[in-house]
């Protein structure tokens, strides 16, 4: 186990790489520049002198060596667009928000989601599982704009019960719309996965050897039928992680909260180089490190997996 | 999962091939095809009907709306700016005076338009790119599936934003006879062709991939042994027997992909990064619409909810296909 997290690890350097490597040859193939305006043009002087300033004009692979070489130490470069604060202090200040609502929004959604599931699959082709079928794919087909537009019109402008946007921390009202809206589509998925992976479960042998020594019905069903269809449920997770990193661009910019996903969207568009490569790399960790994560899981879950 | 014994597997395609059911003479019921049988049981799907219902009536609307709707999508009447939703304009009008409801007829062309096209661009690269990939294997096979992991492993949003970073650009400036021709059309379609493009190539991964792994089980198979042992060439094995056995997970990987395009499409124009205005797209009202979302809530309801509606038909649609051609794995 421990050299297959290992290797994994080791793996995940040359991945990286590549990544790296595929956004800066991309940055760098785009025609233009940060601060080619067409609304007010800067001056060629100007432009060249900030070319000069953040050290552009260098050869592309020198440029490539050095900020790999920074961002390794942890120095991911001055910000072209917030000019008072580096990236990492843009990032400092942006990721804790996005992971806060990214973690609350999936507890939520497992919170619900799962039993609903559960119920869906206990209670197979009754109404209750036709109803929860449905909700769940409109849930998860429903894009999060959307989402975030229907509970703003409803919630805070029709019931004013929530503000319409801003951060005043993970415990203030102003997160709940946020959090729901990440969460709705996880909801749905992990209603969906749970309800397949324990319809499997219920058939099995040993449910009926568990109901056989006349153990509760509960007992059968959540001791021994939802612990072991929640290890499928568990790889979709890192799948759902995905969705709500994603979710959380468009979430982020509806609701004006400072997140990382919406400086890296916003670096994007501005063309913030240094932003774009920190967001991109950060991303990438997160993702690879939480599929790494369901993998070691999968294992300690299901003592019949094994990793050489 | 086991895989169904040689008298199942090559499935009957063609209408032309001897009815095998007439062979065996001890079948009561007239021989039906993949499709028929498939057909039959999409027909019991009542959701999945509904939405195909549904979506008629969206793509009938997206086609000849816009031909009946008074006002073009681009007329301007600052004197009707921001009205509600009345007998002249249905679903009112928006902050330049333009019909909401003409939009958004236009916007649904948009959505369909880039969720077909790309998904033919996708099914033209993704196709063979897997069948090369699972059947020659070798180097072949690890050239496409490095290209395929380590585009895998960036989110689809996060490549896609970069690549349509890069692509505006490109497409904007038209340096070069290529990217002149393509910025003409891009121009020209108001941002939609560089869409297109910027959803085809990060999409064609996952039909790549489906399809190297159906041809990697289907080529262990007897039939593709007798294929091969009677001499067939390789390129008539895989047109002949490999492609047609692998279609339905194809197939019902486009049908999800369909509505993967629509929130690409949408998710990107509100971000500003896909088609551009006067061009009207749904996720660009939305965006416009959640703006004004507290003096004209109507803007942005319309189009919200079309999107939603449209994307949850395809995704009800896409279950019942697959319940309907394999319902081995129908829950």
């Amino acid at each position: 186990m421990a050299r297959y997290i290992i290797r994994r690890l080791i793996l995940l350097v040359p991945t990286l790489l590549a990544i790296y490597t595929l956004t800066f040859l991309l940055i760098h193939a785009t025609p233009g520049g940060p601060w080619n305006y067409a609304a007010r043009p800067l001056r060629p002087e100007m432009i060249e002198r900030l070319k000069e300033k953040y050290r552009l004009n260098d050869p592309l692979p020198k440029q490539y060596i050095d900020y790999l070489v920074g961002a390794l130490q942890g120095d991911f470069g001055p910000s072209y667009r917030h000019q008072e604060r580096t990236v990492s202090q843009v990032v400092a200040g942006g990721l804790p928000i996005s992971l806060q609502i990214g973690i609350a929004s999936l507890v939520l959604a497992a919170a619900v989601g799962i039993p609903l599931g559960v119920l869906s699959a206990v209670r197979h082709n009754t109404w209750l599982d036709y109803l929860t079928t449905f909700v769940s794919v409109v849930g998860y087909a429903t894009p999060p704009y959307v989402w975030a537009v229907l509970f703003v019109l409803v919630f805070s402008l029709s019931l004013g019960w929530f503000p319409t946007s801003g951060w005043g921390g993970l415990f203030s009202n102003k997160a709940v719309l946020p959090v729901v809206t990440l969460a709705t589509a996880a909801m749905a998925l992990f209603a969906r996965y749970t309800r397949a992976s324990m319809l499997d479960v219920l058939g099995a042998d040993y449910l009926r050897t568990a109901r056989a020594k006349g153990l509760h019905e509960w007992t059968v069903v959540l001791g021994h039928g939802l612990r072991n269809a929640l290890i499928p449920v568990v790889t979709v997770g890192g799948v759902l992680m995905a969705d709500t990193i994603i979710g959380s661009f468009f979430v982020e910019s509806i609701f004006a909260l400072p997140g990382i996903g919406y400086y890296y969207v916003e670096s994007v568009l501005a063309r913030d180089y240094p932003l774009i490569m920190a967001g991109t790399l950060i991303y990438s960790v997160l993702l690879l490190s939480l599929n790494l994560l369901v993998d070691i899981s999968y294992a300690v879950l299901d003592p019949r997996v094994r990793y050489q | 999962m086991e895989k169904p014994n040689q008298s199942a597997s090559p499935r009957v395609f063609q209408a032309s091939q001897p009815p095998q059911a007439a062979l065996s003479g001890a079948l009561t019921r007239p021989p039906s095809s993949l499709w028929a049988d498939a057909w039959q049981r999409l027909k019991r799907n009542r959701a999945a009907i509904v939405s195909l219902f549904i979506l008629a009536i969206i793509v009938l609307a997206a086609v000849f709306g816009p031909m009946i709707a008074p006002y073009a999508y681009d007329k301007q009447d600052l004197r009707q700016s921001n009205k509600p939703p009345s007998a002249q304009h249905w679903l009112g009008t928006d902050r330049l005076g333009q019909d909401v409801l003409a939009r958004l007829l236009i916007g649904a062309r948009v959505s369909l338009a880039v969720a077909f096209v790309a998904q033919v661009v996708i099914v033209l690269i993704g196709l063979p790119a897997g069948l090369l990939a699972g059947y020659l294997g070798g180097w072949v096979d690890n050239l496409i599936m490095r290209t395929v992991e380590v585009l895998y492993s960036i989110p689809v949003l996060l490549l896609i934003i970069l690549i349509m970073t890069s692509l505006r650009e490109t497409l904007e400036r038209g340096e070069g006879p290529l990217a002149q021709a393509l910025s003409v059309l891009d121009n020209a379609s108001g941002g939609l062709l560089g869409t297109i493009i910027g959803i085809s190539l990060i999409a064609w991964i996952v039909v790549a991939r489906l399809m190297r792994g159906q041809v990697l089980t289907l080529k262990k198979q007897e039939f593709v042994m007798a294929a091969r042992a009677v001499g067939a060439p390789d390129l008539r094995i895989m047109r002949r027997h490999l492609l047609p056995n692998s279609l339905s997970p194809v197939i019902i990987a486009v049908t999800y992909g369909i509505p993967q395009a629509i929130f690409l499409e949408a998710g990107l124009s509100f971000l500003g990064l896909g088609v551009r205005p006067p061009m009207p797209s749904w996720g660009l009202m939305i965006a416009e619409g959640s703006r004004a979302i507290r003096s004209y809530p109507y803007l942005v309801t319309s189009p919200a909810l079309i999107l939603a509606i449209t994307m949850i038909c395809f995704t009800f649609l896409g279950d019942g296909l697959r319940d309907a051609l394999d319902p081995r794995m129908k829950r």
